[in-house]
């Protein structure tokens, strides 16, 4: 495996691009809700996914994706398939 | 690095694409059965693709030397409608015996409905019957990780089903470890946006390490590029890891199980050398 300091240094300006774009694309939003109005409820929803998912980001640990893909994720019922009746 | 992308849709693609991938060190491909960008209307529409699937790709891909395999059913995206369902699933034997037919496949669930897991289940009854492997498809986005755990319940539930012939595709960080911890080989699709990058699968083989996992570009209509395999070899190699590693993973796995299906007469490019 390589050093984590190669691998961040091997990574700084792509995530840094990417850390750009998140912060541009939020500005672009907040700057609409100030001049159009605020978000719809199901927009707002959304915001709130990312802002979570901002949080996951800024956390610790080394499962990050994986939990940012279940706060992105329907809930798993088990007994789907006595809810279905199949 | 010879290769072998286990799920592209070659319909989609065009000529070019076949001498591309060619150059590029693809020597084999499987093609999953899965939706045109519009629901057929008919089962005819379906007997069409079958043929196109079981006797036209093959020519076209052994033009530039590649070895065409495939796999068929009604995709999960048109199995919400039932009947029409049925009719395609009753049409499938007059193909299955065809020879680069694999097994049933990419079956599975789109939004999680009743409709599409009745047809799933019946898909399954049909691969049973027929002793076939099967290739399954997991929703996308938000709807994946419902929909992945409850295909791995209805295949769990089933004690006909043999864990090591199923491959469940698509996987992603929230769905990989469980459809391997059950059993199933593993499949992630590099694909922009909706499934995996080079870069994530990289980090899932150093993970999990290679046993009973494989990588595919899906290429199909849709935004996608049919040459991502070479992509995660070159992100591999990038980061110092094993040869053999990445060859496990794009060249080794799809050849052992896609082994365990009769017709699979794959001949590999330096045999006899």
């Amino acid at each position: 495996m390589r050093a984590a300091s190669q691998i961040l240094t091997e990574s700084f300006l792509d995530v840094r691009a990417k850390l750009l774009q998140v912060a541009a694309t939020l500005d672009r939003i907040d700057r609409s809700a100030d001049a159009e109005g605020p978000l719809s409820p199901a927009a707002k929803g959304q915001r709130e996914q990312v802002d979570a998912a901002i949080e996951i980001l800024l956390s610790g640990g080394s499962d990050r994706a994986e939990r940012l893909q279940k706060l992105f994720s329907r809930d798993y019922d088990s007994n789907w398939r006595q809810d279905m009746n199949l | 690095m010879d290769y072998i992308d286990p799920h592209i849709h070659m319909v989609s693609r065009t000529t070019d694409d076949y001498a591309t991938l060619a150059r590029m060190g693809c020597v084999a491909m499987s093609e999953p059965a899965f939706w045109a960008g519009f629901d057929r209307r008919s089962v005819d529409g379906f007997r069409d693709y079958f043929h196109q699937l079981t006797d036209v790709e093959p020519k076209r891909a052994a033009q530039f030397g590649i070895q065409h395999f495939t796999w068929l059913c009604i995709n999960a995206k048109e199995a919400e409608d039932v009947a029409l369902s049925r009719e395609v699933i009753a049409m499938i034997p007059e193909f299955i015996e065809c020879p680069n037919v694999l097994g049933i496949g990419e079956i599975g669930l789109n939004k999680n409905t009743k409709n599409e897991a009745t047809v799933f289940l019946e898909h399954l009854e049909l691969a049973i019957k027929f002793d076939q492997q099967i290739l399954i498809h997991t929703p996308h986005l938000e709807d994946k990780y419902q929909g992945t755990k409850m295909i791995l319940d209805m295949l769990c539930d089933d004690s006909r089903i043999d864990r090591s012939r199923v491959l469940v595709d698509h996987v992603e960080e929230h769905t990989i470890g469980e459809v391997l911890d059950r059993g199933f080989w593993a499949g992630m699709t590099l694909y922009p946006v909706t499934k995996c990058t080079p870069d994530r699968a990289a980090d899932m083989i150093e993970q999990y390490g290679g046993e009973r996992l494989l990588a595919n570009s899906a290429g199909d209509w849709g935004p996608s590029k049919p040459t991502a395999v070479p992509d995660l070899i070159f992100e591999m190699r990038r980061r110092g890891n094993e040869e053999k590693l990445t060859r496990k993973v794009v060249y080794d796995n799809p050849i052992q199980f896609f082994s365990q299906s009769k017709n699979f007469s794959f001949q590999p490019r330096d045999s006899g050398s």
